[in-house]
């Protein structure tokens, strides 16, 4: 199999005031060129923390990663990350905010690189606006745009579309199934949301509850791209798939948590 | 909220002896105010906006007008009434640039020398209090080496330290300057402080996952993410700047609208000593609004 992505018996073990908290332990995840993999998991089970070691943004306790072969040891423009809460700065316009990335990576063609970035988010009539001006979907379409302008290796969504309304995330989320087809990105997402977590990926990583979570199954979505919303929604092959994965969070993992409880 | 406050353009209260928690302080004030602002606390009229946004401040002056003719004609001629007042502006204000030597300036001249003193004395604070707020407010050790000093030295009175000035520089004006650089200073380094700390996590991760140069980080994220809470502390100092310059140049002498109401009490002027009352405050008003301005137009939500 494609390394592009290779987290390797990866743990994190946060210091805490009542002594150590094992996050993570003994994660290992191959994830091909030009793959959509999303983590999928009850909410603390870690993988925001995940995703984070792979940005660079903490650092592993136990183990590697490596990003085309080489070890990731910090945050790094060769991966491009789009935050929760879409992170814009304030003061500055979209196109400002995505240039600020696009002028750390190129020499050339600045303004090009971050038009077309902007355009291919489809949000070139909003490129002189401020964040506030334009609605919270909008903001979403701009980080995507600054995470992909720098044409990174992988690209790290944070449950990008959380926030938003379900009409406006379902307009995104093929957007992003558009813009992933056109670029062939690999891509990192993590989602708790079931369907978006089937109708985007090769791949589901269901994960297992903290503490000390781990991946407890992955599930390779089969279905032929590209794919339609409407027509999947009676696909008796994706609902399966969904249940398969309602399946695990709802039973196996609900299960483990009273148990816990 | 401090930020949310100035956009909505209040005028805010005079929060004076400006303190280590200025900020927190600030806030408790303007959140206060915005309470009182929506609140529905007042008796349901009928009355249309105009009439309560025009008509009440004008009853409201003509009331204290009246007052204070009240209480002139019941002084037997000790405190000037309203029109003889009104009369004496007049004629300062005919031509408040004359320049008599000295110790006989006009108004103009006056004003134009206490704001020159709070200029220079502010923008020395500034210089100094900004660069040192941005450290107190990005090295834990460095905060915990200002906390003490500033806790201690922040409840004194600014005019405490003219004494100082006077023997340091052994001139009026500069100790003046002095007493102003002394009491702009707290606000500027709290509040520069406490907008650093406020920076969210999400703009610096932006910064890292990005890989920003230092000084990219400091002019597209520390500054812009700073500056709303300087311009607190700017206009704090400025207000605190305004209330002591009067009392020090009472002390000092000189040029200066706080030593020209010394003077005209010293000639028994009391009508005078009114119009600078009114010239202090309307001065400060303008300070305050160029402030608020100035916040709002720097404010980005």
């Amino acid at each position: 199999m494609n390394r592009y992505v290779s987290i390797e018996s990866v743990g994190k073990t946060f210091e805490t005031k009542k002594g150590d908290f094992v996050a993570l332990a003994g994660i290992d995840l191959q994830i091909a060129k030009g793959e959509f993999v999303s983590l999928i998991g009850h909410s603390g089970c870690g993988k925001s923390t995940l995703l984070n070691l792979v940005a660079g943004l903490i650092k592993p306790t136990g183990g590697t990663i490596l990003l085309a072969g080489k070890h990731i040891g910090g945050p790094g423009t060769d991966r491009g990350v789009v935050f929760q809460n879409h992170s814009l700065l304030p003061w500055l316009t979209c196109f400002e905010n995505v240039h600020l990335a696009v002028e750390r990576v190129f020499e050339s063609d600045r303004k090009q690189r971050t038009h077309a970035a902007l355009e291919l988010v489809g949000l070139s009539h909003a490129e002189h606006k401020y964040p506030h001006e334009i609605s919270g979907g909008m903001k979403q379409r701009v980080g995507i745009a600054r995470a992909l302008a720098i044409e990174p290796k992988v690209l790290l969504l944070d449950e990008p579309f959380g926030a938003l309304d379900a009409l406006t995330r379902a307009t995104l989320q093929d957007e992003l199934m558009r813009i992933v087809a056109t670029t062939g990105a690999t891509v990192l997402l993590v989602t708790h949301d079931v369907d978006e977590a089937v109708l985007l990926s090769d791949r589901v990583v269901m994960m297992t509850n903290g503490p000390a979570a781990t991946i407890g199954q992955v599930l390779a979505v089969d279905l032929p791209r590209p794919r339609a919303r409407l027509a999947l929604a009676h696909d008796p092959r994706f609902m399966e798939l969904r249940a398969s994965v309602l399946e695990f969070l709802y039973e196996k993992q609900a299960q483990k948590k009273l148990k816990v409880a | 909220m401090g930020a949310v406050a100035l956009r909505k353009g209040v005028i805010p209260l005079r929060t004076s002896p400006p303190h280590p928690a200025a900020k927190m302080l600030g806030e408790r004030a303007d959140a206060a105010k915005v309470r009182f602002e929506a609140s529905t606390g007042y008796r349901r009229t009928r009355a249309p906006e105009w009439l309560l946004t025009v008509l009440a401040p004008l009853v409201g002056l003509a009331v204290f007008a009246g007052l204070w003719a009240l209480i002139a004609k019941q002084g037997g001629g000790r405190i000037p009434d309203p029109i003889t007042v009104w009369h004496a502006a007049a004629k300062i204000f005919a031509d408040p640039f004359y320049s008599k030597g000295p110790n006989d300036q006009g108004i103009g001249w006056n004003v134009l020398s206490s704001l020159k003193r709070v200029g220079i004395g502010f923008g020395l604070a500034a210089l100094v209090g900004i660069p040192l707020g941005f450290i107190v407010g990005r090295f834990r050790f460095a905060s915990g080496m200002a906390a003490p000093i500033i806790a201690l030295l922040k409840p004194v009175s600014p005019l405490a330290w003219l004494p100082i000035g006077l023997l340091l520089f052994k001139a009026a004006n500069p100790a003046a300057i002095y007493v102003i650089f002394v009491c702009s200073l707290w606000p500027m380094i709290v509040n520069t402080a406490v907008g650093v700390r406020q920076i969210p996590q999400d703009y610096l991760n932006v910064a890292r996952v990005l890989n920003l140069s230092e000084w990219k980080v400091f002019t597209k994220i520390l500054f812009p993410a700073v500056l709303p809470y300087m311009i607190t502390g700017v206009r704090l100092s400025i207000g605190v700047a305004w209330l002591v310059i009067v009392a020090a140049e009472m002390l000092t002498g000189g040029v200066g609208i706080g030593f020209w109401v010394w003077d005209e009490w010293n000639n028994l002027k009391v009508e005078h000593i009114i119009i600078a009352i009114f010239t202090i405050g309307i001065v400060g008003l303008l300070l305050e609004q160029a402030l608020v301005l100035l916040a709002k137009r720097f404010s980005y939500e």
